[in-house]
């Protein structure tokens, strides 16, 4: 059953290369996005939740087009990042990796901002009366306490981002070696008379990785809970 | 010298105290509801007066006219809360030590070993607050705020949360606080007993306003307290 071809190889490693960059990449930015969102005052800020949840709700076809439009070799920013930052996106790897992180996002910020909402704020007022500046604050006591949630965002954002199909094939195609993860390795096989068998074998992996994730996160998730809490 | 005079609107609720007090402990005393914690919350930083002065000696905290309002991180104003609110991720050691560290103060280790002699928890050094009972809690936050090198400490009815038995547990250790510490400190409680026990000088509060300010016998005696 595991006699698997070079090819899925390929797929398969890039599939964990492409979720695992996408979730580093994301985590910084959901964290913050995610504090901004519990624990922020401005104006506007309905508009950012609703911003942060758009790719949960649009159809991922038109998420992956709006980033074509967006990063593409003549989108509205992507010669310019090609140009200054040398990251080339369309139908690289590096543009699937962005595509899981948008359409993960999500689902990545939720259990973050939910954590850091259920951090007592009077702790942070008493780290304030010891002299902790509010950026300290967040670095010391917030991030800490919010550790479990942070954890469980990582690990659902890696999740979906493993799982991406409709945006990532919109946006980078399909390319074997490039851009064809796990996903779209099925999709193909499905659509080829004799890839039944193929398939099958790809579509237990996928289910292994997903199932080692959720055992992962409940266990770092007791961890940093014990960790919190001392024993 | 705590200098505070101030105005704050909270809902329905208004505050307008003024006083000068330069006791080793300034008691706030009043019935709940009557804006003790309001107002220290204000001496610490936390709550901002919509008019008015809060300044310790020629160092002026809090000038609205001038707009100027010290945040509660460089006010270096000690802060007991009647709910320790110790770090639960981290050991009683870290949490004593936490002042120092965000302050920039060097390591002593005998100031730490005179603070945790005081106040009886050395041996508590390397649990964590949830394995402590209130009284031991109460007694690390006490030394937590200590070893930040307060100009001036603010006890939130520090034994608000304790019962009876815990209570007497307590009180000589604020005691000895106040005779060992040299930091002045502002108590805040609703117990005319406590606070006789404590305070050398007495705001009077009630609903907002300060009724009476002079020396604890002030305070109602025990038989119609």
């Amino acid at each position: 059953m595991l006699d698997l071809s070079p090819a899925e190889w390929t797929a398969i490693a890039l599939s964990l290369r492409v979720a695992s960059v996408a979730t580093l990449v994301a985590t910084p930015l959901g964290v913050a996005v995610a504090w901004l969102l519990a624990r922020g005052r401005f104006w506007g800020k309905p508009l950012v939740d609703a911003l942060v949840h758009l790719p949960l709700v649009l159809p991922p076809v038109v998420t992956g087009y709006v980033l074509l439009l967006a990063f593409g070799r003549r989108g509205w920013f992507g010669g310019w990042i090609a140009d200054h930052l040398g990251i080339m996106l369309a139908f690289r790897w590096t543009g699937a990796a962005l595509a899981c992180g948008v359409m993960s996002f999500p689902l990545l910020v939720r259990p973050i901002r939910l954590s850091i909402e259920a951090v007592d704020q009077k702790l942070e007022q008493a780290a304030a009366t010891l002299g902790a500046a509010p950026w300290r604050v967040f670095l010391t006591i917030t991030l800490p306490l919010a550790a479990p949630g942070i954890i469980a965002g990582m690990v659902l954002g890696f999740a979906k981002a493993i799982g991406e199909f409709g945006a990532t094939i919109t946006f980078v195609s399909n390319i074997p070696g490039e851009t064809q993860t796990i996903s779209s390795a099925i999709y193909s096989l499905i659509q080829t008379p004799d890839g039944d068998r193929a398939a099958l074998r790809l579509l237990m992996i996928s289910m292994v990785i997903a199932f080692a994730a959720l055992v992962a996160s409940e266990w770092f998730a007791r961890r940093a809970l014990t960790r919190l809490h001392g024993n | 010298m705590l200098r505070v005079e101030i105005f704050k609107q909270l809902g329905e609720f208004s505050l307008q105290v003024s006083f000068a007090s330069d006791g080793p402990v300034t008691g706030l005393f009043g019935a709940s509801g009557a804006g003790k914690t309001s107002l220290v919350n204000m001496i610490a930083g936390l709550l901002p007066p919509d008019r008015g002065t809060i300044a310790i000696g020629s160092a002026v905290l809090d000038d609205v006219n001038a707009g100027i309002h010290v945040p509660a991180h460089r006010r270096r104003i000690g802060y007991v809360f009647q709910d320790a609110r110790l770090f639960p991720h981290q050991s009683v050691r870290q949490n004593l030590l936490y002042g120092q560290r965000m302050n920039g103060l060097a390591d002593d280790p005998a100031e730490l070993a005179r603070v945790t002699g005081l106040l009886d928890v050395g041996h508590l050094l390397d649990r964590r607050p949830g394995q402590l009972s209130g009284g031991e809690r109460q007694r690390v936050a006490f030394g937590r705020a200590l070893l930040a090198r307060p100009q001036l400490l603010l006890l939130d009815e520090p034994m608000g949360s304790l019962d009876e038995s815990r209570r007497a547990d307590i009180l000589p250790y604020l005691i000895r606080l106040r005779d060992e510490a040299r930091v002045p400190m502002v108590y805040v409680s609703h117990d005319a007993e406590e606070m006789r026990q404590l305070a050398t000088q007495v705001v009077m509060l009630s609903r907002g306003r300060i009724t009476a300010f002079g020396g604890p016998e002030l305070l109602p005696s025990a038989s119609n307290a």
